[in-house]
């Protein structure tokens, strides 16, 4: 590789490092050193190098709102009371004295209204676990996007996916722990699932209630989950997640000076620490002033859970939204068999859905890799119109998601734009197979017609916007050369390579697999047919070769303004005079 | 222009000009009016006979409702059977004060929703248009003060004080569990309104009338079910009445509620906002700084 | 590159188009070419910081003088002022942080060399090397009683803890319990009076007279009111007891003109006067419905619309639902009160494996 790394600076200082006296942190240091290496264990971590982009910060995002949440759900912990057993509340909110209520309700009543800071704490605690699972999910779109999955990072991505799983289910205990009408209604709805579940569903049920529906288990069960086996196993998943990000080394854009063997960036001490740690200062002040302006989850309008009571607009939290809408958009299928009940309509969009979901984006890079043959490590980035196929394929897992989320508001939709709810769900019925597949063929011409643009660009410079007319008559827009650096950056992507089976060896020997074969060979040739490569060295010596006896011809042109030079972002403009200004 | 007048010095040929007569007619028709207006003898000051009443609200309807519901309320059928308006023989005087004192009635147009709009109608013409309706049969009256406002009706009681505050109090949280059991299904946790079949709506009861409430309680407006005092007796109406009221006193304790529908506007502040603040901050964070394109003074290798 | 050993790729063309050009000449930022833009930002750093303390400061006076009961424009005074103090607090450390790395600390790019995600020829030698040693010594390839023994004790040696799950409910596993509501308490005695139907959280039974068309009831069983008149004590009703009993035995009363019912098979005097009675509970998942459209007697549950016909039946019209919503058969004591002529006849509420589709 042509990066002459060696004259390139590794410190910041402007003077040399001298001797001197151990301070009283040397000392310290010094006795830490002495029981644990700390010389050797931090020799390569604190000048360590990150790359910067802003969408590297998503998952950052994601991990600050972790935080956030371990600080005020153990601060939430303190005070409440996971308990189910009866009690009659006579505490502070007067429309609920007398009322009968769980000790969960009640004590969640308490935190909101005697507790200072408690209701901001509530606020902070919900709104916080909202941005924690969006955060990962524009963090996985991102990895996605950018071809950061492939190997060497496709375990941490099966990492990331099931954390992803594993914050919606956190969610969902959490949400629940407060035993309100709202919640509550989730957790009947929970019920019904497990009952919908073929051969052990009834015993499911009441295995997990503790008896008939709602029993007196389910919260102190759901709040064990919440706070002790959920996030041990969060905390161990992001520790993985972080040691493979670390052990990898981040992904980076490709540029100048940047190639897949090296990263290029600012060292963890000093930059990223203060940039990271800043950025954990600004995501727990959003959240602190949405917990302070914004009103989420108002227990004590709802009221204790009661089956007998219900609220209009019921839904869960938006990231159960997508199963919920496949839920209300489903035909109502059911089928009996021999005196048992098969519900499909539960088990589709439950059952088997979302489990299939994860399943698909858990496989995607080996799928991916599967059908590419490509074996080798990446560490620079895509651009998303570079993976024409892969980018249409995520649009479409979106757009589908999208009409399952969009489903799931059917009701507030319906009052709001003042539709009819029935129509509503006629529509999705369709759109959830048709949309995704129009998305898919949409975003995938439009990445192509972007490569074309970028290869024009490659060929033919960039359009300065200034027409020229010939003698003749005919009209033509100029082009100036785009900058090396610009062209590199165009040009710093992988050929694609269609995937050829080996149909029989040097001996003549014909392959086994043949049909797998010739499927992944169809299959890979799908996937990059139609895109367009970059240009070769002889192709971009042509283009140019054409654009000087372009430059030839209208050599004349040079020097007078309007010749396009005052818009390749390198000229100043100041001093140019237009033609009208003689 | 000849209007204009350019002899300013000959007063006298110019005292009458032409548009003296305009002017003086003018102060004329403003001095009559204004005559009358305060002197003439007040007219529907004094108090009708129900016959009257009765009479009045007649024409009123014949004019302005008989189209939809025909010319004695007994309800109009399309050419295809569907009902254009219904027979209004037994909804009685408070169907007809809450419906025209809300301005739903008269409607533009049928639908599966008929929307609020300002009232057409004042109080009186409405007293009038309810007791005409009323003599068409049977239906329930327009409610009394104490009949729906939990203040009036404890005072009449003659409760005091700390009594007074007590039984307030229960009331309330009676009325709320009562709205909840009854109520919040269609309405929402906290009357924000809901969706109904085919396009209808159950609509906002935050911010109404104690006294409409508790008519469309009683009456069950468009495709609203009724609660007739069979159902919801008339104590537990006005505990619901009183517990709305208190949610309209309370205050946003955690903030603003954005209208009070639940999860899926949470889940839209929590992109937008949450999200779009964080994703902001990166972008802010991880750009480019200002360049200069000068070089520092003190001696720095690059 | 790594390996190319891979023969199903044709050779990739070495030659690249484009050159890389290397990393670009540094460019100074104002802050590090003039002392005074540096000052300036260093007052500015400094001035989040500050600025974050008063806040932090203002938290502790906000929380020690202002109470609960406090409103500030219509919120909680309390909970704006903590969380506005507390958040602005953050903003300042963090802005301030993020501020000092953009304008003065060092920015520089700096590059450090990837390793392979492979581990070296040689760790990897020596690592299956003593794997092999290791798993040689242990003997466990050598002999096969043991170490299938062994992995049968491993497989098995879990179990316990999957067993003990059985008795997350200690009572009764029985199916059967679904078929039965507290609407049936007395079916069977003829002591025991039939169950009245009371109004939901006012707690009244209801005089067939008392309703007219239109009317909507949300109902209850009259034993969670009057538990001895059933032969009931006060814990069969309170408590997680209630709860169980409420989601299975919640009720709805509608009355419509009596022509409009369409009875179901051998349906035809389950109603009283117009008056039918249906189960709240969905049977979709559970949720109870009392959202009655009254001009189609259309009954639409809120959590994902299902919808059904209470003039036919409980017929399901729209909606995920599979079964029609069950119906109560309705009947007058000698007082004239609504009483359950009898239990459901089918289980009430979501949907389960067992549940048969015939009536009983």
């Amino acid at each position: 590789m042509s990066v002459e790394t060696s004259q390139v600076a590794d410190t910041n200082s402007t003077t040399p490092a001298t001797a001197a006296k151990p301070s009283r942190v040397g000392m310290v240091a010094n006795w830490a050193d002495e029981r644990l290496a700390l010389g050797t264990a931090m020799k390569k971590q604190l000048r360590k190098v990150f790359p910067d982009h802003w969408s590297f910060m998503l998952g950052e995002i994601a991990l600050w709102s972790f935080v956030i949440l371990l600080l005020t759900g153990t601060l939430l912990t303190l005070w409440f009371d996971p308990s189910m057993g009866e009690t009659t509340y006579e505490g502070t909110y007067a429309p609920l004295r007398g009322v009968h209520m769980s000790q969960a309700f009640a004590s969640s009543l308490e935190i909101s209204f005697d507790v200072r800071g408690g209701l901001l704490l509530r606020q902070m605690h919900h709104w916080s676990a909202m941005i924690f699972i969006g955060a990962m999910m524009i963090h996985l779109l991102r990895v996605f996007f950018t071809g950061a999955h492939r190997k060497p990072r496709e375990l941490n991505w099966v990492v990331g996916c099931l954390l992803l799983l594993l914050g919606t289910i956190e969610g969902f205990t959490g949400y629940s722990l407060p035993d309100d009408l709202l919640s509550g209604t989730g957790v009947r709805a929970a019920d019904g699932f497990m009952k919908a579940t073929p051969v052990v569903g009834s015993y499911m049920s009441m295995a997990v209630f503790g008896g008939e529906f709602p029993g007196d288990s389910i919260i102190p069960r759901f709040y064990i989950v919440h706070v002790l086996l959920i996030p041990g196993i969060l905390l161990a998943l992001i520790g993985a997640h972080m040691l493979l990000l670390v052990f990898h080394k981040h992904t980076q854009w490709p540029g100048p000076g940047k190639t897949e063997q090296n990263v290029v960036g600012y060292p963890l001490l000093p930059v990223y620490m203060a940039k990271a740690g800043g950025f954990f200062f600004i995501v727990f002040g959003v959240t602190a002033l949405m917990g302070a302006l914004l009103s989420i989850n108002p227990v004590w309008k709802y009221g204790p859970y009661d089956p007998t009571k219900v609220t209009a607009g019921s839904q869960p939290d938006w990231y159960m939204g997508w199963p919920d809408g496949l839920l209300r958009i489903i035909p109502a299928w059911e089928t009996h068999l021999w005196g048992h009940t098969v519900s499909w309509n539960i088990m589709i969009p439950i059952l088997i859905m979302p489990p299939l979901m994860i399943t698909i984006l858990m496989l995607l890079p080996f799928v991916e890799q599967w059908i590419t043959g490509d074996k080798r490590e990446h560490h620079l980035l895509q651009r998303p119109r570079n993976a024409p196929t892969r980018t249409a394929f995520m649009v479409s897992l979106m757009t589908f998601y999208a009409c399952a989320w969009a489903a799931g508001g059917n009701d507030i939709i319906a009052i709001k734009l003042h539709l009819s709810i029935n129509q509503i769900t006629y529509f999705l019925r369709a759109a959830i197979f048709i949309l995704p597949l129009i998305a898919f063929i949409v975003t995938r011409r439009w990445c192509i017609s972007l490569q074309r643009h970028d290869r024009e660009k490659l060929l033919h410079g960039y359009e300065t916007g200034i027409i020229m007319r010939s003698p003749e008559g005919g009209y033509s827009e100029r082009h100036l050369p785009i900058s090396d650096t610009e062209a590199y950056k165009l040009t710093a992507r992988d050929r694609d390579q269609v995937y050829v089976p080996e149909e029989v060896d040097a001996d003549g020997v014909p392959a086994p697999n043949g049909r797998i074969n010739a499927l992944r060979a169809r299959l890979s040739k799908l996937m990059f047919a139609d895109n367009i490569q970059k240009p070769t060295r002889e192709e971009l010596e042509e283009a140019h070769h054409h654009v000087d006896e372009e430059h030839e011809l209208q050599a004349a042109m040079e020097g007078v303004p309007a010749d396009g030079h005052q818009f390749d972002g390198i000229h100043t403009v100041d001093e140019e005079r237009l033609r009208s200004d003689d | 222009m000849r209007l204009l007048n350019r002899s300013v010095g000959r007063l006298s040929r110019h005292r009458r000009g032409r548009l003296a007569g305009l002017v003086v007619l003018l102060l004329g028709l403003l001095l009559t009016g204004g005559l009358y207006a305060t002197l003439a003898p007040a007219q529907a000051g004094k108090a009708e006979s129900q016959e009257e009443l009765v009479k009045k609200g007649r024409e009123l309807f014949l004019v302005s409702c008989s189209f939809c519901h025909g010319k004695n309320g007994e309800g109009i059928l399309t050419k295809r059977g569907d009902q254009l308006g219904p027979p209004l023989t037994d909804v009685g005087a408070a169907a007809v004060d809450f419906q025209v004192g809300t301005g739903r009635m008269p409607a533009q147009q049928p639908g599966a929703q008929i929307p609020r709009k300002n009232p057409a109608f004042n109080e009186e013409e409405i007293a009038a248009l309810a007791a005409y309706v009323a003599s068409l049969g049977q239906g329930p009256a327009i409610p009394e003060e104490t009949d729906y406002d939990i203040d009036a009706y404890l005072e009449s009681q003659g409760l005091k004080g700390d009594d007074y505050k007590e039984a307030k109090e229960a009331a309330i949280t009676r009325g709320g569990q009562i709205f909840l059991s009854n109520c919040t299904a269609c309405h929402n946790f906290e009357g924000s309104g809901g969706a109904m079949p085919r396009g209808g709506a159950a609509p906002k009861i935050r911010g109404v009338d104690s006294k409409y409430i508790y008519e469309a309680m009683l009456t069950g407006p468009q495709s609203m079910d009724t609660f007739s005092n069979g159902n919801i007796p008339p104590d537990a109406k006005r505990d619901i009445i009183a517990y709305l009221n208190a949610l309209d006193e309370q205050p946003e304790y955690g903030g603003w509620g954005s209208g009070g529908l639940g999860p899926v506007v949470e889940g839209m502040w929590a992109w937008l906002i949450g999200l779009g603040l964080c994703v902001g901050a990166a972008v802010w964070i991880a750009s480019h700084t200002t360049r200069s394109s000068k070089k520092p003074s003190k001696g720095v290798d690059a | 590159m790594s390996d190319a050993h891979d023969n199903s790729l044709p050779a990739l063309p070495e030659e690249e188009p484009i050159p890389n050009p290397g990393l670009p000449e540094h460019q100074w930022r104002p802050t590090d070419v003039d002392p005074k833009a540096e000052k300036r930002a260093e007052r500015q750093v400094a001035s989040y910081f500050v600025g974050s303390m008063i806040c932090t400061v203002l938290f502790i006076v906000i929380y020690v003088a202002v109470d609960e009961d406090q409103t500030i424009a219509g919120f909680g005074a309390s909970n704006v002022g903590l969380g506005v103090t507390f958040g602005l607090a953050l903003l300042g450390m963090g802005v301030g942080l993020i501020h000092w790395a953009r304008k003065l600390m060092g920015d520089h790019e700096i590059v450090e060399m990837r390793h392979p995600a492979r581990s070296p020829e040689e760790d990897r030698e020596v690592t299956l090397k003593a794997l092999e040693t290791g798993t040689e010594e242990s003997g466990i390839l050598r002999r096969p009683l043991l170490r299938n023994t062994l992995l049968g004790g491993l497989g098995l040696v879990g179990l316990p803890a999957v067993v003990i799950l059985k008795d997350l409910n200690t009572g009764s596993y029985d199916v059967d319990q679904f078929y039965h509501t507290l609407w049936g308490a007395t079916d069977g005695d003829d002591k025991l009076p039939k169950m009245r139907i009371a109004r939901d959280s006012i707690g009244t039974p209801i005089l067939a007279s008392d309703l007219e068309i239109g009317d909507l009831v949300n109902c209850v069983p009259h034993a969670f009111y009057d538990p001895e008149r059933y032969g009931l004590t006060e814990a069969d009703v309170e408590g997680h007891k209630l709860q169980v009993e409420k989601s299975k035995a919640a009720l709805i009363l509608l009355r419509m003109e009596p022509d409009d019912i369409k009875p179901g098979k051998g349906r035809e005097n389950w109603d009283v006067n117009g008056i039918v009675a249906y189960s709240k509970i969905c049977t979709h998942v559970g949720c109870p419905i009392s959202l009655n459209e009254r001009t189609t007697h259309h009954l639409l549950c809120p959590c994902h619309q299902s919808t059904f016909d209470l003039a036919d039946a409980g017929r399901v019209v729209f909606g995920p639902a599979g079964r029609p919503l069950p119906q109560l058969q309705l009947d007058v004591d000698e007082e004239g009160y609504l009483v359950a002529a009898s239990d459901f006849v089918e289980p009430v509420g979501p949907s389960f494996w067992e549940r048969d589709y015939d009536e009983r």
